[in-house]
C-alpha cells in the first residue's frame, strides 16, 4: 500500500489542479472530513426537523381530544418523524463520525472512492430535501415511515405525498449504498501497513460490519420502492389485491431491509461507544475479541429475523415460534457487548465528561432498550404489544437511548478533531441531564400506555382509559429533550468562537487509536507519511514508549491528491429533478434530469483527471 | 433522581393495571391471561438482566471514578475467559427458559376450531373505520359491537375490506390483522359477562385512533335470544314519511333486519348498543356513564349531521349532502335509539 514514488501514471498530474474556496470549496470538495462535515449539517438540519415534528406529535397528545393538530396532519407528522428520523437524520450522522473518523483511524490519507464519497453524500440531501418538499406541495406522506400497502397505494393515499416518500427514499437510498460500498471498500484496502483487520479500532469494525449490512440491506429497499413506485406511478398490481398482487410481499420486502437497517444505525453507535469508553476509562477495551465476534453474530443474525415485525400478520405459528428464537439469540453477543463494556469501565480510573456521560449512560438505557426487544421477540406476547405503545417506548429507548446517547456522545468527543475546537464541558453536561432525564419522563411511560391498551399511531385518544397522565408526562419529557438540543446546538455555535489551531493533536490526553495522532483538525492530506502500525491501540501504543508520533511506513515524499468536481452536486440535481418529473407525470423532466445525470456521467468517465500533488514541508516540488 | 422517577411511576402503575373492559396487565379471559403470564415471566427475567446491569454500572461509577490529580495509570486488562464464558451463557440460559414458554404457548394459540361445531364462528371485516360481524352459523350480521356467549370458543376469521387493520381486544387476548386478500384466524374465549373494549391497532387511515368497538359477552341464553331478535323482521319508523326517508337515504348503504343495502354498518338494535360510532357512548345505555356522555339520541343526531367532525375521512354523507332536514335528523335519530333489542 506504501508509494514509495510518484507512479508513471501519475507523472503527468503536476498541472496546477483547480481548486475552489469559499461555498465553491463546499459543493465541489472530495476530502472526507469535509464531507463529514456535510453529513453531520444535514444530519443535525433533518434532526432538527424531526425534533419539531416529535414535539408537535406530544404537543396533540397532551390531552385527550385534543385538537392542535388534525387527524391528516397528524399522520403526516408521524410518517415524517418516522422517516426523517431514521433516513435523514441518524443515517447522515452515522455516515459523519464514518467519514470524519475511519481514514485516520486506519491512517489513510483518503476514502477508496473520493468521488462516490461526494456523489453518495449530495444524492442523499437532495432525496432528502425531495421528501421534505412535499410539507409544501399539498401534504407529506401519510402511511407511515413503513408504508404499508394498501393505505400507501394511490386508492387510499390519493395525494402525491407516498409518491414524494418513494422518489425521496430512493433517492437518498443511492447515497447509503454509495456510501456503504465505499467504506467496506476503503475498510478492506486503504488500511495502513500493519493495521490488520484485528488490530481495527472498534469503531472501525462496527462501521464496517453496518455497511456489509447497507450493501446487502439497501437493495431491498430499492426494490420495494421501485415496485410500490410503479404501483403508484404506472399503474402495476405488485400489491394490488384486486390483480392478483400481494400486500403481505411489501411487508416483507420492507423489513427484510427495515430490520438490518436497525443494526446499521445501533452497530456504529456500538462503535463509538467502545471509543470513548476506553478514552475516560484511561484502559484498553475488554474482550476485544469477543467485541468483534459478538458484533459479526449480531449482524448476521440480524438478517434473519425481519419477520418478528410481522408476528400478528398471520404467518402462522411454525414461522413465529422460529422467527422468535432468532429474535431472543441476538440478546446473547449484545449482552456479551454490555459485559464487556462495563467491564472495560471496571478498574479503570473513570474521567467525568460529557462525551464519558453519554457513553455510560448509554449502556443501562440500552440495555432497557435491549430487554423489551427480547420481550417483544416472544411472538405470542407481542400478540399484545404490537402496535402499541409498548413497541414506541421501546424502539425509542434503542434509537434515542442508544443511537442519540452514542451520537451526542461521539459530537463531544471528537468535535475538536472535526472542528479543531472543544464543546464547552459544563453546557455539555446540562445538556446530557436535560436530554437524559426528558428521554427517560418521555419514552418510559410508553411501555406502561401500550399494555393499557393504547395503540400507537393514534392522533387522539378518548378520556377516561387511563392515558391521560402518562401521555402529559411524556409531552413534558419531549419539550425537555427540546431544550437540551437547545442548549447542544449554543454549545456547538459557540465552540466557534474559540480560535482554530490552538489545540493538542490529543486533546483528551488518553487517546488510543490514530485520529488522536494527527493535528485537530488534520491537515487535508492526513498523514505526511502513511504510519506503521504497530500493535492494536496503535496510538496508546508509541505513547508508552515514548513517541510523539507514529512511526512512518514510508520515505517522505509528494502527496498524491484526488481533484474536487462539482459533477456529484450536479448529478443529484439531475436525480432530483428526474424525481419531481416522476411524481408529477411530466416525462419530459424524468428524462431531461436523467440525461442530464448521464451527461454528468459522460463527463467524468471521459474526461482524463489525474488528481494533483501536495508537497509538504521538506519535499522539492 | 432520574432512576427513582421511573420506579415511582411504575409502581404507581402496577398498584392500578388499567381499566378492567381494556388492560392487557388486567386479563379477563384465559387468552390474555395465557399471555399476561408469559408478558410477566419476560418482565421478571428481563428485571433480573436489568437489575445486574444497572447495579455493576453505578458501582463502577462510584469505585472507579478518576480521583482529583490522580494520573495512574490502570492495568490494561485484555479480557477474561472466565467471565466471558460466564456472560455467554446465562444469557443463553435465560433466553432458553423464555424461548420454551414462548414455543408453547404459540402453538396453544394457534389452535383452529373453525369445525368445532362447539364453537361459535365469527368473520370479522374490518372497514375504514368501522367493524363488521358475520355470524355464518345463523345467517346474522352486526357491526361494531360484537355479541358471543361466555363459555364457548369464538372461532374469529379475520379479513379486511379496503385497508389493512388489527383486530385487538386486549383484556381478552392479543391481536391479529385483518389483512387483504389473505385470511387470518384466531380464537377466544370470554368466561364473563361484560362489555370490553376493542380497537384497531395498525394505521389504517386519519381516524385510526377512533376505530374502536365494544365486545359484550352475555350468557348463552341471551345470545340465543339475541340471535333471534336480530333474525326478526326490520321494524321501520311508525310515521310514513319518516320511513319514507329512512329507506331512500339510509337503507341505502345500511341495513336494518331484513331490509337495506350492503357496505355500511347494520343498524339493527342500534339502540342497544353501547356507543354510537364505537367512540361516542350513550349515557343511557353504558353501565357508567362519564359526565360527558351524552344520550343516544344526541349522539346520533351528532353523527348523523356531520359524521366528518365525528371521524373524519369516513365514507358516511352528512345530512346536508343526503338531503335530510333537521326535522328528519330528530326523527331518525329517535327512531334509531329506541331501536333496541330484547335479549
Amino acid at each position: 500500500m506504501t508509494t514509495h514514488a510518484i507512479p508513471a501514471s501519475h507523472a503527468h498530474a503536476h498541472a496546477k489542479a483547480k481548486r475552489y474556496t469559499g461555498i465553491m470549496d463546499w459543493l465541489t470538495t472530495v476530502d472526507h472530513k469535509k464531507i463529514a462535515i456535510l453529513y453531520l449539517l444535514a444530519g443535525l438540519l433533518f434532526f432538527v426537523i424531526g425534533g419539531i415534528e416529535a414535539i408537535l406529535i406530544r404537543i396533540q397528545l397532551i390531552k385527550p381530544l385534543n385538537n392542535f393538530l388534525d387527524a391528516q396532519t397528524f399522520n403526516e407528522m408521524l410518517t415524517m418523524h418516522g422517516t426523517t428520523m431514521i433516513f435523514l437524520a441518524a443515517m447522515p450522522f452515522v455516515f459523519a463520525f464514518m467519514n470524519a473518523v475511519i481514514p485516520l483511524q486506519i491512517g489513510a490519507r483518503d476514502v477508496a472512492y473520493p468521488f462516490l464519497n461526494a456523489l453518495g453524500f449530495w444524492t442523499f440531501f437532495f432525496g432528502a430535501v425531495l421528501l421534505n418538499i412535499s410539507w409544501f406541495t399539498g401534504g407529506a406522506p401519510d402511511a407511515g415511515w413503513t408504508s404499508y400497502v394498501p393505505l400507501a397505494s394511490n386508492t387510499y393515499s390519493a395525494g402525491e405525498g407516498v409518491d414524494y416518500y418513494v422518489m425521496g427514499l430512493q433517492i437518498s437510498g443511492i447515497g447509503s449504498l454509495l456510501g456503504g460500498i465505499n467504506f467496506v471498500a476503503t475498510i478492506i484496502n486503504m488500511r495502513a501497513p500493519g493495521m490488520s483487520f484485528m488490530r481495527l479500532p472498534l469503531f472501525t469494525w462496527a462501521s464496517f460490519i453496518a455497511c456489509v449490512l447497507i450493501v446487502f440491506a439497501f437493495p431491498a429497499l430499492t426494490v420495494g420502492l421501485v415496485a410500490l413506485m410503479f404501483d403508484r406511478l404506472f399503474m402495476g398490481n405488485f400489491f394490488d389485491v384486486a390483480d392478483g398482487g400481494n400486500t403481505i410481499l411489501w411487508e416483507h420486502i420492507f423489513w427484510i431491509f427495515g430490520h438490518p437497517e436497525v443494526y446499521i444505525l445501533i452497530l456504529p453507535a456500538f462503535g463509538i461507544l467502545s471509543e470513548i469508553l476506553p478514552v475516560f476509562a484511561r484502559k484498553r477495551l475488554f474482550g476485544y475479541s469477543s467485541m468483534v465476534f459478538a458484533l459479526v453474530l449480531i449482524a448476521f443474525l440480524g438478517f434473519m429475523v425481519w419477520a418478528h415485525h410481522m408476528f400478528t400478520t398471520g404467518l402462522g405459528p411454525v414461522a413465529n415460534a422460529l422467527f422468535s428464537i432468532g429474535t431472543m439469540l441476538i440478546a446473547v453477543p449484545t449482552g456479551i457487548k454490555v459485559f464487556n463494556w462495563l467491564f472495560t469501565l471496571w478498574g479503570g480510573s473513570i474521567k467525568i465528561t460529557a462525551a464519558s456521560l453519554y457513553a455510560i449512560a448509554f449502556i443501562p438505557t440500552f440495555v432497557l432498550g435491549g430487554v423489551t426487544g427480547v420481550m417483544l421477540a416472544s411472538a405470542p406476547a407481542d400478540y399484545q404489544y404490537h402496535d402499541t405503545y409498548f413497541v414506541v417506548g421501546h424502539f425509542h429507548y434503542v434509537i434515542v437511548g442508544g443511537i442519540v446517547l452514542a451520537v451526542y456522545g461521539g459530537l463531544h468527543f471528537w468535535w475538536p478533531k472535526m472542528f479543531g475546537r472543544m464543546l464547552n464541558e459544563t453546557l455539555g453536561k446540562i445538556t446530557f441531564w436535560t436530554f437524559y432525564i426528558g428521554f427517560h419522563l418521555t419514552f418510559f411511560v410508553h411501555h406502561f400506555l401500550g399494555l393499557l391498551g393504547m395503540p400507537r399511531r393514534v392522533y387522539t385518544f378518548l378520556p377516561n382509559q387511563g392515558f391521560d397522565l402518562m401521555n402529559l408526562i411524556s409531552t413534558i419529557g419531549a419539550i425537555l429533550m427540546g431544550v437540551g438540543t437547545l442548549i447542544l446546538a449554543i454549545n456547538m455555535l459557540l465552540s466557534f468562537r474559540q480560535p482554530k489551531g490552538q489545540l493538542p493533536n490529543d486533546p483528551w490526553g488518553d487517546g488510543r487509536s490514530m485520529e488522536w495522532a494527527l493535528p485537530s483538525p488534520p491537515p487535508e492530506y492526513n498523514w505526511k507519511q502513511i504510519p506503521l502500525v504497530r500493535g492494536s491501540d496503535a496510538w496508546w501504543k508509541e505513547k508508552m514508549e515514548g513517541n510523539t508520533e507514529m512511526q512512518p511506513a514510508e520515505p517522505l515524499g509528494p502527496i498524491h491528491m484526488p481533484s474536487p468536481s462539482i459533477l456529484p452536486f450536479l448529478m443529484s440535481v439531475g436525480f432530483f429533478v428526474a424525481g419531481f418529473g416522476f411524481i408529477y407525470h411530466l416525462n419530459w423532466l424524468t428524462i431531461a434530469g436523467l440525461l442530464f445525470v448521464l451527461l454528468c456521467m459522460a463527463i467524468r468517465s471521459l474526461k482524463d483527471d489525474h488528481g494533483y500533488h501536495i508537497y509538504p514541508e521538506g519535499v522539492k516540488e | 433522581m432520574k432512576r427513582l422517577l421511573p420506579l415511582a411511576v411504575m409502581a404507581l402503575l402496577l398498584s392500578a393495571c388499567g381499566r378492567e373492559d381494556l388492560s392487557a396487565l388486567n386479563p379477563q379471559g384465559p387468552v390474555a391471561e395465557e399471555l399476561f403470564s408469559l408478558v410477566m415471566l419476560a418482565i421478571y427475567i428481563m428485571t433480573l438482566v436489568s437489575v445486574v446491569v444497572f447495579a455493576i454500572t453505578i458501582y463502577v461509577l462510584i469505585r472507579f471514578r478518576r480521583r482529583k490529580g490522580d494520573t495512574s495509570l490502570p492495568k490494561q486488562v485484555e479480557g477474561n475467559h472466565k467471565l466471558e464464558i460466564i456472560w455467554t451463557v446465562i444469557p443463553i440460559i435465560l433466553v432458553m427458559i423464555l424461548g420454551v414458554a414462548t414455543v408453547k404457548t404459540t402453538f396453544s394459540l394457534a389452535k383452529d376450531y373453525s369445525d368445532d361445531p362447539d364453537a361459535v364462528q365469527v368473520k370479522v371485516i374490518a372497514h375504514q373505520y368501522w367493524w363488521e360481524f358475520q355470524y355464518p352459523q345463523y345467517g346474522i350480521t352486526t357491526a361494531q359491537e360484537l355479541v358471543v356467549p361466555t363459555g364457548k370458543k369464538i372461532m374469529f376469521e379475520l379479513v379486511a375490506a379496503d385497508v389493512k387493520h388489527s383486530f385487538w381486544i386486549p383484556a381478552i387476548g392479543g391481536k391479529m390483522d385483518t389483512n387483504t386478500g389473505v385470511t387470518n384466524r384466531m380464537y377466544l374465549e370470554f368466561p364473563k359477562e361484560g362489555v370490553y373494549r376493542g380497537k384497531c391497532a395498525e394505521l389504517c387511515g386519519p381516524s385510526h385512533a377512533l376505530m374502536d368497538f365494544k365486545a359484550k359477552s352475555v350468557s348463552p341464553d341471551s345470545f340465543n335470544r339475541w340471535v333471534e331478535a336480530m333474525k326478526a323482521p326490520a321494524v321501520l319508523p311508525a310515521d310514513e314519511n319518516l320511513a319514507q326517508a329512512f329507506t331512500a337515504k339510509c337503507l341505502a348503504c345500511h341495513a336494518v333486519g331484513d331490509q337495506g343495502g350492503f357496505g355500511g354498518p347494520d343498524l339493527t338494535g342500534i339502540g342497544s348498543k353501547q356507543t354510537v360510532a364505537g367512540i361516542l357512548f350513550n349515557s343511557d345505555v353504558v353501565a357508567e356513564p362519564q359526565p360527558e356522555d351524552k344520550t343516544t339520541v344526541e349522539n346520533l343526531i351528532r353523527w348523523i349531521t356531520n359524521p366528518q367532525e365525528v371521524k373524519p375521512g369516513n365514507m358516511m354523507p352528512s345530512a346536508a349532502q343526503l338531503g335530510l332536514t333537521q326535522e328528519e335528523i330528530e326523527g331518525i335519530a329517535k327512531y334509531l335509539a329506541e331501536y333496541k333489542l330484547d335479549y
